[in-house]
């Protein structure tokens, strides 16, 4: 009992040891553009999913005597020309925009990490023949397919999802394969196999938890690519379909009342870009604060 | 070299394949013929139409006839403008395209490798900051939203430049280019200045500063072709997306080129014509891809001994 004490109060007295995710969160937290993008990610997202509960109007609800107005205390981002409030047709298509974001880049996270973790742990010549594909996949013109799905097969939501995580996975292979192949030569690899541990579980254990760095950062800087592809689509009329909205559309409408009607356009916009923007800072952030080249200042 | 050059275009060949035969089966497989559309047709007359465009054939037939038609460069006609060839109008397209794309590359490269290089030489300052921060800008800011936004600040409020076009009015090229270019500037002042950081530390230019070469010589004879390579070995994606960025840029600026004929056939659902631009543009891409590798080789000996052994 004594004994036991002691050894606590020694822990105790040691000094405090300072893991690779309590570093990479301290240099993170010193980065104030990625706090930034933090912060207004998380604003952004609690926004629209609780659009419903935190703006009085709904969202196919007009007004036609108002018709298209400016800014005023009643609709904070004005109207458009159905009287509709552009507050609330911003967060409800931030819903749709944001969800096709996380869910596309979740697509291309399971198919990426799971394609790489296989061809790295395999090695030799299953491992060249997979990366082989992935080269030649990778060679196709993927934009120009995306569209062409779209055409093909309607304007599907569904659809989008898959077509865009089948492009966006590729890469996430390439690094985590990188990743598991350096990992694999490793001792505490070798001592998983001795103890009889079969390939799955020691790829689920002991190499993606290892591998999780890069795997965050890319998987950060996947999904302003994600949103930014959808938003083009959506612009060309080939994406999401009314009722259902997203930023990209929000945008394609506002363009064609532009001359008269600026804010339409311009708050729709704004959205996107600052969201895209506070994206591309906490994957940068979270770049600088995770790979371990980077010096530690 | 060669073996190098060999071996990607050995690589590319089953690419362009596999692209001629994605699209074909896609295309084919696409819900409503491209005549159910349009008006009630008697059966006689769909029948008539059918043959003429040799949809009466087995699936492999047509598909064999269209792959003999291509190794002839024919694209076949078009669904919709009857009596034009998918050839006719994609060469109408093409060079206004072609030039669009060229202004923008240039556009970015200019801007982008200058802005880049200059970061580079005084990271952490303002001469840093304030090239990458317009380039962060850049990245986030979609050419359908810099576009218009451009139209409204430049040609309406300030009505220093017409609106839309391409070659009517002086002045009508210069929105669409910046547009199109603005985004692959940014990237590629990022990745000069990546490139640049890292080229900047290493020993051989300490070597080169140490036998008392001016400054601007040791920039521009010694760190600028390998501080650059990422911008060459870019180029092959920043071609593929000009091509895919023109679809929007052309829609936006109703410019007559080959991505606004492009989307306009996705909605009239010309199949032939979706078809053969796709095609087209696809093989353009997998070629473009190709040089950029081979130009990237050519500069950067590493990558060519690979396939010297």
């Amino acid at each position: 009992m004594r004994k036991n004490a002691t050894i606590s109060e020694k822990v105790d007295a040691m000094p405090k040891g300072v893991s690779l995710w309590d570093d990479a969160w301290l240099r993170l937290k010193k980065n104030k553009l990625a706090m930034f993008g933090l912060f207004f990610l998380m604003f952004m997202i609690f926004l629209c999913v609780f659009a419903p509960l935190l703006t009085p109007y709904g969202y196919e609800e007009q007004d036609l005597r108002l018709g298209a107005t400016g800014p005023t205390l009643a609709h904070w981002l004005g109207t458009d020309i159905f009287g509709r409030d552009m507050l609330t047709r911003i967060l409800y298509g931030g819903r749709v925009s944001l969800m096709v974001g996380f869910i596309a880049t979740a697509v291309a996270l399971l198919i990426g990490v799971t394609y790489g973790a296989i061809a790295g742990y395999a090695g030799g010549k299953t491992d060249a023949l997979m990366m082989r594909l992935v080269d030649i996949i990778y060679a196709l013109p993927f934009m120009i397919f995306i569209v062409l799905l779209m055409v093909v097969f309607g304007r599907n939501l569904l659809l989008l999802f898959l077509a865009i995580g089948a492009v966006e996975w590729l890469v996430m292979a390439r690094i985590v394969r990188g990743q598991i192949q350096n990992l694999r030569q490793q001792e505490f690899v070798e001592a998983a196999i001795s103890i009889g541990l079969s390939p799955a579980a020691i790829i689920r254990k002991h190499l993606i938890p290892n591998a999780l760095g890069p795997i965050i950062v890319y998987t950060t800087l996947t999904i302003p690519n994600v949103m930014l592809l959808e938003a083009f689509l959506s612009f060309l009329g080939l994406g999401i379909q009314p009722p259902q909205s997203s930023w990209g559309l929000l945008i394609s409408y506002g363009v064609e009342t532009m001359e008269e009607y600026p804010w339409l356009l311009i708050f729709p916009g704004l959205a996107l870009t600052l969201t895209l923007f506070a994206l591309n800072f906490l994957g940068d952030g979270l770049r600088d604060a995770l790979d371990p080249k980077a010096s530690r200042d | 070299m060669w073996r190098f050059i060999g071996f990607r275009i050995l690589q590319a060949i089953p690419v362009i394949f596999a692209v001629i035969t994605i699209t074909f089966f896609l295309v084919r497989a696409a819900p409503g013929g491209p005549f159910s559309t349009e008006k009630a047709v008697s059966p006689q007359v769909k029948a008539a139409l059918e043959a003429q465009y040799q949809l009466d054939l087995p699936a492999h037939e047509q598909y064999f006839s269209y792959l003999s038609d291509l190794a002839k460069g024919d694209f076949g006609p078009s669904f919709n403008y009857t009596g034009r060839s998918v050839d006719e109008l994609i060469f109408q397209g093409l060079p206004v395209t072609a030039e669009l794309g060229f202004y923008a590359l240039l556009i970015a490269l200019v801007i982008g490798t200058i802005s880049g290089v200059i970061a580079a030489l005084k990271p952490n300052s303002a001469q840093d900051y304030v090239p990458m921060g317009i380039a962060m800008v850049g990245i986030c800011m979609p050419s359908f939203l810099l576009g218009p936004t451009l139209v409204l600040v430049f040609a309406i409020w300030l009505e220093w430049l017409p609106v839309s076009g391409w070659g009517d009015i002086p002045g009508d090229k210069i929105l669409p280019s910046i547009t199109l270019g603005a985004m692959y500037a940014a990237y590629i002042a990022r990745l000069s200045r990546a490139g640049m950081l890292e080229v900047l530390s290493q020993d051989y230019l300490r070597t080169a500063r140490a036998k008392g070469l001016p400054e601007y010589k040791v920039i521009l004879k010694h760190a600028l072709r390998g501080g650059l390579l990422p911008v060459i070995t870019y180029l092959g994606p920043a071609f593929a997306g000009l091509l895919s960025g023109s679809f929007v840029v052309e829609t936006v600026f109703q410019v007559p080129g080959l991505g606004r004929f492009y989307i306009q056939a996705a909605f009239n659902r010309d199949y032939t014509m979706i078809l053969g631009t796709t095609i087209f543009l696809a093989t353009l891409i997998v070629l473009f891809n190709l040089l950029s590798d081979v130009l990237a080789a050519w500069l950067n000996p590493r990558l060519r001994y690979q396939f010297k052994k």
